[in-house]
This record gives C-alpha cells, sequence and structure tokens, in this order.
C-alpha cells in the first residue's frame, strides 16, 4: 500500500512501487485529468506539481513521490482560478488533451516569477507539446493571469 | 423531400432528419427507441421540436451535436447557429454529444466540411423551434402572431411588451404542427453567427474534466495493450509469454488475427491487465517472432528513388490542355524542378485508444472517432450482429487530423472485448501510434515550364507519384485517385495555355490514409515553389508575377454550387502582402515567401518572414489570410488557423517518417519532433468576411505554410530547397 497525497486528499492505493505516478493517478486514484503523451518525458501531457515543482509524472514513480504534496489539473482551481478563467477567456484550447499539463507548467512558472518575459514563457513552456499549435495563445493567457493576479495583489 | 418531417405522438412532436451533402434523409423514429424520451415529454419537463434541441421547463436548453469535437470547435459551431436561429439565450445552452446513428445523417467528421453541409440544416433546426415558440405563445394569449418577436429565450409581444418565456412554453409548443418552411433570420440580426463565440467546452478543457476516449472507465475493465508486427501485414509466427506473465497485474496474453479490410485490425499479440502500466510492461516483455510478409522489403529511402525516377520519365495522362511540347520546344526560358516530401503521422496528442463491453448479443464502444458510422458498421460486421445493437459513444478527441477518421483501433477493442468476454480499454502506446499508422505519402514531384521572351508562362508540365490512399482499399492500384489530383494538381489557379499533369506509378508498402489537408500539402508544395522560381527566372517580383499568373477575373463554375473564384485568391493573397507588408526594407539575412492555396473551397494566402543568420532559421512572423464565405464563428477561424500554422511548420522542420525493411524507423516526440512554444512566431489571421456559404476551414490553412517558408529561405539566402524536413538541411 502507497499514500499518495493529491490535491490535498489522501489516497490508498495498491500498486508496485515503481509504478509511474502518471499511472496510479489515472488508473488508481481515477483523476483523469493527467494525460498519457509519449510515457517518456518529452511531451509535458503528464505534468503535475510535486510539492510546487512540475515534473513528468509518466517518468516518476510513486515511491518517489509518497508523502509529497502531488497537485494536479483538478486542484488547480484551489490554487490559481484566474489561470482557468483566463485560459478560457482567450479560447486558449483546442482540443484541449495537452492543456492539463500546459496549465500546470503555467501555474508553476507563475507561482515563481509574477512577471513572466517571454523569453521566461519559452524557458518554462517549452517541454510542452501542443499538436493543436495553441502556444501563441498560451503566451497571451500566462501574461494576462500575470497581469490580473499582479492587479489583485496591488489592491489586497 | 421536407427534412423536416413530423412525427406527433399524444401532442408532442418529435421530428429527425437532416440534409448533408445535399443529400437529405430523413426517418421516423423507430417504436422500440421511441419510449423512453416521448415519456420524458409527455410528462412536460422537455420539448423537443426535432432531434436536435431538447427544451426543459426551467428554460435549459441542451443542443445536440452530431459531429466529433477534436478541437476545430464544431460543438460550438453547430449549436450557435441553432441558438442564433432560435434566438435563445446561450446561457442557457449545454451541449450533448450525439451517438453514431445514421438518424443524425453523415457525422464522419472529416474533409473540412462539418459547417459547410450542415449550416443551413441547422439553421432550419433552430427556426422551426423558433417559429413553433411564437406560435405558442400566439395561442397562449389568443392574439396574431403577426405582432410577436423573439428575443434572448423569451417571446414578446410588441404591442404590449408582455414576455413568455421559452421554459413556459413547452405544452402549447408541443401542440403546433412543425412548419414547412420557417423563416430563417436575417444575416444582421444574427447574434452568435459570426461573432466568435467562445468554445462551450473551454472551461471544461482548463479543468481536466472533459472525458476522452482514455478517460473512460466501466466496471471490470481490464486494461489492453498490443504488440502489432513492425512490419505493414505481417503476422505472429509464435510468441512466449513468460516474461509478461511474471509482470505484477498482468492477467493474460492471447493473439488476435489480422482482418483484411481496410480499417481492419492489424492482429497481434495482446497483452490483458489490471492497469495500463501492466499492460505497456508486459507488452515489451514479450517474445515475438514474426512473419514479416509482403512488405518486410520497403526502404522508404529507396522508394523515394524510384518515384524520382517514375516521375522523370512520362506517366500516365490525367489533364493536358493545349501542347505542352510545342511550348517547351518554342520556349525562350525553361525551368525543371523535382520536389521530394516523405511520409508523415498526425501523432495526435491523444493516442488511439478505445473501450468496449459485449453483453447479451449488443456491443458498446466508447472511443474519440472521427467516423462513427463507419465504426458502428465495422464492428456489427466483425460481431455479425445487426447495427441496432451497436452503440458507439463519441468521446472528446485529444487532436484527430485524419487518424481517428480509421476506425481500425476500435474493431480492436471489440475483438479483444469477444475474445476474453470482459469489458477491455485498448490503448495505444505513442510508439504504436507512429510506427502503425495510417500514413500520408511520401512523394516525388517533377515540374517544368516555359517562359516566353517577357516571362509570361506557355507551358506546364507536373508530373506527381504518391502511394494513393486508395491503396488503403484497392491494394494494387498502383495510382492516385481524381480526389487526389484535385487537390491543387489539375486544379492549379493559374491561367496557363498549355498545361500537362501526368502521374507515375506508385504502390503502397505502408497502410496510406488521410492527413490533415491531405495531398493539397504536397500539391502546395511543389506548385507554390515552382511558381517562385519562374517569377525568379523571369526576373519579377513575386507578388505581382502570381497575380499575373492567376490572370484576369473568371469563375470556374462546379456541379457542387461552390464556385471557384480567381478575384478572391488574388484579393486574400494581396490582403496578406499588406498585413505582412510585403516589400518594406529587411534586415541582413531576412527574407519574406509567399503561398496560396484553394481547398476544402477556401481561399488561404500566407506570407512567411524569416532569418537565417549562421545557418540557422527562425521564423519571425506569419500573416495568414482566409476566405472560407460566412465565417460561422471568427474566433474558431482564427485559432485554427493559427494552429495550421503550427502544424505546418512542424511538418516543415521536422515531419519525416521513414520505413526500413519495413519496419517504420521513428517511435516517439523525440524523433518524430513537434513545433514548440519557443519557434512560435507572431501568427497574424485575417478573415475575409462574406455572405457566400461557409466552407472548410480545419485544414486550409495548412498547405501554404511549407512552401512560404522556402520561399522565404530563397529569399533571405538565395538558397532554394526542393525537399523537407529541414532539419535534414541542417537549418533547424
Ligand atoms: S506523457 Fe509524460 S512527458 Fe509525455
Ligand atoms: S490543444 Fe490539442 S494538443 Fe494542445
Amino acid at each position: 500500500m502507497i499514500t499518495l497525497t493529491i490535491n490535498s486528499k489522501k489516497h490508498q492505493i495498491d500498486v508496485d512501487s515503481n509504478m509511474p505516478l502518471l499511472w496510479a493517478i489515472r488508473d488508481f486514484a481515477e483523476l483523469t485529468g493527467t494525460k498519457y503523451g509519449c510515457g517518456t518525458g518529452v511531451c509535458g501531457s503528464c505534468t503535475v506539481l510535486i510539492d510546487g515543482d512540475p515534473i513528468r509524472s509518466c517518468l516518476t514513480p510513486v515511491s518517489e513521490v509518497e508523502g509529497k504534496s502531488i497537485l494536479t489539473i483538478e486542484g488547480v482551481e484551489n490554487e490559481n482560478k484566474v489561470l482557468q478563467e483566463v485560459w478560457e477567456e482567450l479560447n486558449v484550447p483546442q482540443c484541449g488533451y495537452c492543456q492539463s499539463g500546459q496549465i500546470i507548467s503555467a501555474l508553476a512558472l507563475l507561482n515563481k516569477n509574477t512577471n513572466p518575459t517571454d523569453k521566461d514563457i519559452d524557458a518554462a513552456m517549452s517541454g510542452n507539446i501542443c499538436r493543436c499549435g495553441t502556444y501563441k495563445r498560451i503566451r497571451s493567457a500566462i501574461h494576462k493571469t500575470a497581469e490580473l493576479n499582479n492587479a489583485k495583489t496591488e489592491i489586497e | 423531400m421536407n427534412p423536416i418531417q413530423k412525427i406527433t405522438r399524444r401532442g408532442f412532436i418529435r421530428s429527425v432528419g437532416l440534409a448533408s451533402g445535399g443529400l437529405i434523409i430523413a426517418c421516423n423514429v423507430p417504436s422500440s427507441t421511441e419510449k423512453s424520451p416521448m415519456k420524458r415529454a409527455f410528462n412536460g419537463k422537455t420539448f423537443e421540436p426535432n432531434l436536435f434541441i431538447q427544451l426543459k421547463d426551467n428554460g435549459d436548453l441542451i443542443l445536440i451535436a452530431s459531429r466529433s469535437e477534436m478541437g476545430q470547435g464544431i460543438r460550438t459551431a453547430l449549436t450557435s447557429v441553432i441558438a442564433d436561429e432560435m434566438d435563445a439565450d446561450w446561457n442557457l445552452v449545454s451541449v450533448e454529444q450525439a451517438i453514431g446513428h445514421p438518424k443524425y445523417g453523415n457525422q464522419n467528421t472529416d474533409g473540412s466540411r462539418s459547417v459547410r453541409t450542415l449550416y443551413e440544416t441547422m439553421r432550419k433546426m433552430g427556426a422551426t423551434a423558433r417559429a413553433m415558440l411564437i406560435t405558442a405563445a400566439a395561442n397562449k394569449w389568443n392574439v396574431d402572431q403577426s405582432t410577436l418577436i423573439t428575443e434572448n429565450h423569451y417571446v414578446i409581444d410588441t404591442t404590449n411588451n408582455k414576455k413568455l418565456f421559452y421554459g413556459d412554453l413547452l405544452h402549447e409548443a408541443a401542440e403546433i404542427a412543425i412548419p414547412e418552411n420557417p423563416i430563417l433570420k436575417d444575416r444582421k440580426d444574427f447574434k452568435y453567427i459570426g461573432k466568435g463565440l467562445k468554445s462551450i467546452d473551454g472551461a471544461g478543457f482548463a479543468s481536466g474534466k472533459p472525458k476522452y476516449g482514455m478517460d473512460i472507465k466501466i466496471p471490470e475493465m481490464k486494461y489492453v495493450a498490443i504488440t502489432r508486427c513492425p512490419v505493414t501485414f505481417g503476422t505472429v509466427k509464435s510468441f512466449d509469454k513468460t516474461k509478461t506473465m511474471a509482470i505484477n497485474g498482468v492477467v493474460d496474453v492471447i493473439e488476435i488475427p489480422r482482418i483484411a479490410k481496410p480499417f481492419g485490425v492489424l492482429g497481434g499479440v495482446v497483452v490483458i491487465a489490471n492497469n495500463t502500466w501492466a499492460a505497456f510492461k508486459g507488452k515489451e516483455a514479450l517474445e515475438i517472432v514474426w512473419d514479416n510478409g509482403n512488405n518486410k522489403g520497403y526502404n522508404s529511402d529507396a522508394y523515394a528513388k524510384m518515384i524520382t525516377d517514375n516521375v522523370h520519365k512520362k506517366g500516365k495522362e490525367i489533364r493536358n490542355d493545349g501542347n505542352v511540347h510545342k511550348a517547351f520546344k518554342n520556349a525562350a526560358h525553361i525551368v525543371e524542378s523535382t520536389y521530394n516530401l516523405p511520409h508523415l503521422v498526425h501523432a495526435p496528442m491523444e493516442v488511439p485508444n478505445a473501450t468496449a463491453i459485449i453483453k447479451d448479443g449488443k456491443c458498446e464502444v466508447w472511443a474519440p472517432t472521427q467516423d462513427p458510422q463507419t465504426a458502428r458498421k465495422e464492428i456489427a460486421d466483425y460481431l455479425e450482429i445487426d447495427e441496432e445493437n451497436v452503440i458507439v459513444n463519441i468521446t472528446f478527441l485529444g487532436g484527430g487530423f485524419g487518424r481517428k477518421s480509421k476506425p481500425d483501433f476500435m474493431v480492436e477493442a471489440v475483438a479483444v472485448a469477444k475474445a476474453i468476454n470482459a469489458p477491455v480499454q485498448v490503448i495505444w502506446t505513442r510508439e504504436d501510434d507512429i510506427q502503425h499508422s495510417y500514413y500520408h505519402a511520401v512523394s516525388a514531384q517533377y515540374m517544368k515550364a516555359s517562359l516566353d521572351d517577357n516571362g509570361n508562362v506557355t507551358g506546364w508540365l507536373h508530373r506527381v507519384a504518391y502511394p494513393s490512399i486508395t491503396s488503403t482499399f484497392a491494394p494494387d492500384t498502383g495510382y492516385a485517385a481524381g480526389f487526389e489530383f484535385g487537390m491543387g494538381l489539375t486544379n492549379i489557379p493559374y491561367q496557363i495555355d498549355n498545361v500537362r499533369c501526368e502521374n507515375g506509378k506508385a504502390l503502397a508498402h505502408v497502410r496510406i490514409g488521410w492527413f490533415r489537408s491531405v495531398i493539397n500539402i504536397i500539391q502546395s508544395f511543389s506548385v507554390n515553389i515552382f511558381v517562385d522560381e519562374l517569377a525568379a527566372k523571369a526576373g519579377k517580383d513575386s507578388l505581382q508575377f502570381r497575380l499575373d499568373l492567376i490572370g484576369k477575373d473568371h469563375i470556374v463554375e462546379s456541379d457542387s454550387g461552390y464556385h471557384f473564384d480567381n478575384a478572391k485568391l488574388k484579393n486574400v493573397l494581396k490582403t496578406a502582402a499588406k498585413n505582412a507588408d510585403y516589400g518594406k526594407k529587411l534586415p541582413e539575412g531576412h527574407g519574406m515567401g509567399i503561398a496560396i492555396h484553394y481547398s476544402f473551397l477556401t481561399y488561404v494566402a500566407s506570407i512567411v518572414e524569416v532569418s537565417v543568420i549562421d545557418g540557422k532559421l527562425k521564423i519571425h512572423k506569419i500573416s495568414s489570410v482566409i476566405d472560407c464565405g460566412t465565417a460561422v464563428n471568427t474566433d474558431t477561424i482564427k485559432s485554427q488557423m493559427e494552429g495550421a500554422a503550427i502544424f505546418g511548420m512542424s511538418l516543415a522542420y521536422y515531419g519525416k517518417i521513414t520505413a526500413k525493411e519495413g519496419a517504420i524507423e521513428q517511435s516517439n516526440y523525440h524523433d518524430y519532433q513537434m513545433l514548440r512554444i519557443h519557434q512560435t512566431p507572431d501568427i497574424n489571421v485575417e478573415i475575409i468576411s462574406s455572405h457566400e456559404k461557409p466552407t472548410g476551414v480545419g485544414e486550409p490553412g495548412v498547405p501554404p505554410i511549407a512552401p512560404a517558408i522556402i520561399n522565404a529561405i530563397y529569399n533571405a539566402t538565395g538558397k532554394r530547397y526542393y525537399s523537407l524536413p529541414l532539419s535534414d538541411h541542417g537549418l533547424v
């Protein structure tokens, strides 16, 4: 038995300790927002946050993340709802499949850098493939979220 | 036949039927399936004026999307047309995905034609409902309906400003006969059409909630991975499952045979497991001896050379106007070029997958399919049961690009579910997807043209050779088909007196299939580069040369009712030139390249600005202009064009699938690369809106991109490339 803390909730699951986190999340915790795209760490579809850092869950064995805090797309609304709202408003997604990974990577970037430049965005987001080609809007959405979040902080 | 047929039952009306591609299909709801929807309706909760609309007593409006959503925004586009004609409040609309069933008309989501073929039908569906609601209100108020209007889910009496909410009119509306010719809105009154409505699924996509094929979980479901022969149509000789069975979570290993049909399963060794990871691990541990079969000698490099030889000699005549040979003899200049493009694969972000359960002689399937009705038919055929006993549920598609038009992966799930008598989910690995697809054809093209002293083109010879999509249906054909030639070979938009097109032989050794934009990619590549070469030879500016070659305004009539109007092509080109600031002074090492293409009845021009500095290519800006008739959803069209630019760049930079001894050499996104965010240029899209019928959007943006890049590189460096991908030339 392994205990995983996903979006602040504990999941007791009975899997091999070397099972990649991706499949534990999808097949056992039944949170299907995290996606399989390549299984080899090159597409970013499976990105989740571990203690705030983005990782490729398809390459991370569950044994490595026991006791750590795992954030998946299903938990983003409690972290940065604005990000999701801007994503919707700018109509970023096409098929949507890569977007969980994109949003998680964007969240990780914005958590560390409240005002990212285009270069920062390139560095943080170039591990995430979008076959539909929504990159232009992803870039705009990150800038806009930063703007809105910063405006909010100023008021507070 | 009236597209909307009336069926009355206990005062409630449900009609079915819609026009599709000019063909009108109408059928009664069979009595066996009549019960449940009708009972609900009888309870007075839901009014269904037709198959696409369900109005609830609280005003909630459920609209049915019959086409598959794969990122092209079809669920929003089609339903917004209904809602607009209905004068519905978009905030009260939700969309339900239809199952695969002929009652919805053609559901094949392919060929950039969903909006084109369903626009008028959806308008009528909405207008019918609106007309019935107006009559209902007139009856309720006992007034003449001529003074009644509708607005945002209300019927309003203009004489006294009294209002009735749509949700309060169900009982009355259900009594009304379906109007034969409901009045359609005037364009100027459109509220949603042409307004760039946001995707109805946007919030879902940003929350991870929508269910794609792989997200379906059904009780007792087994997870299944299959190893198929590396060589197309090879078969299993023997296998050893010992190591696989030792993996925790693996339940069994079986073999399924190939079904020799166009969309049949490839066959292979099947790992049945309790989770996806165990199925994938189990697959890796298999030891299989293959009989590689007839395609084991396929080497795509040698094949490319062979088809190149074929286009360097006379081929089968496809089009012949005037006399090119005479034109060549009298020429002041001759230009000749040969172009080579490799196989490509779709690689949608979501791999092929399907979930199936068979019970009591019935089968239910969930899958990301572009063509649910063909899937249903193939499944029924396989199980030898009636199609009515097969339910195909369409999930969200994590991209399609033509891959998911072929239901082979769905038949696999059914075959395994049957073999092990349990519900299954078959999941392809990315490697499976790259190595066992229906590939975009490898191609060779030869072009030759003559110019007179004034730089006018007098003769044009174009020879093509590529394994045809028809090879998937008739393997021994060896020649391409009319629909492929019509994608930019025989229908070039240029006015030239002597034109000859020929086709060289090319047999297929892998499965060949549709890929976003299809053969347009191949033929737009050569034609657009060649025209640039001719302009250079004539010593003329490429923009003006193209406009001159398109020639005086003229219209080519077509039986389809969609005419080719060359003025529109010139217009998109001029607009793109303006947006790109074509002709401006560029920095050292920069260049602009032009390409135009007419496909899926839509006119597109793209101008690309690049720089090549220290041998490395960078794309700075892409300016694309599209004329697709009535622009039903301007934001979706923009987003499709942005995506098309990236798709075109991906194939130009990296797209290359090769086969060695019959096996595909690439396996995943590391060696079949995609464009990424840091390579994304500024993409500017302009839509030329018109009042003409809507035409294709999803595909027409792709074909101009690669040739425009090549032409831009030439203008930046003076060096011309004749093949892709650019990674082979060390440019990226
Ligand atoms: S699935 Fe993990 S990076 Fe692609
Ligand atoms: S939106 Fe389809 S892959 Fe990114």
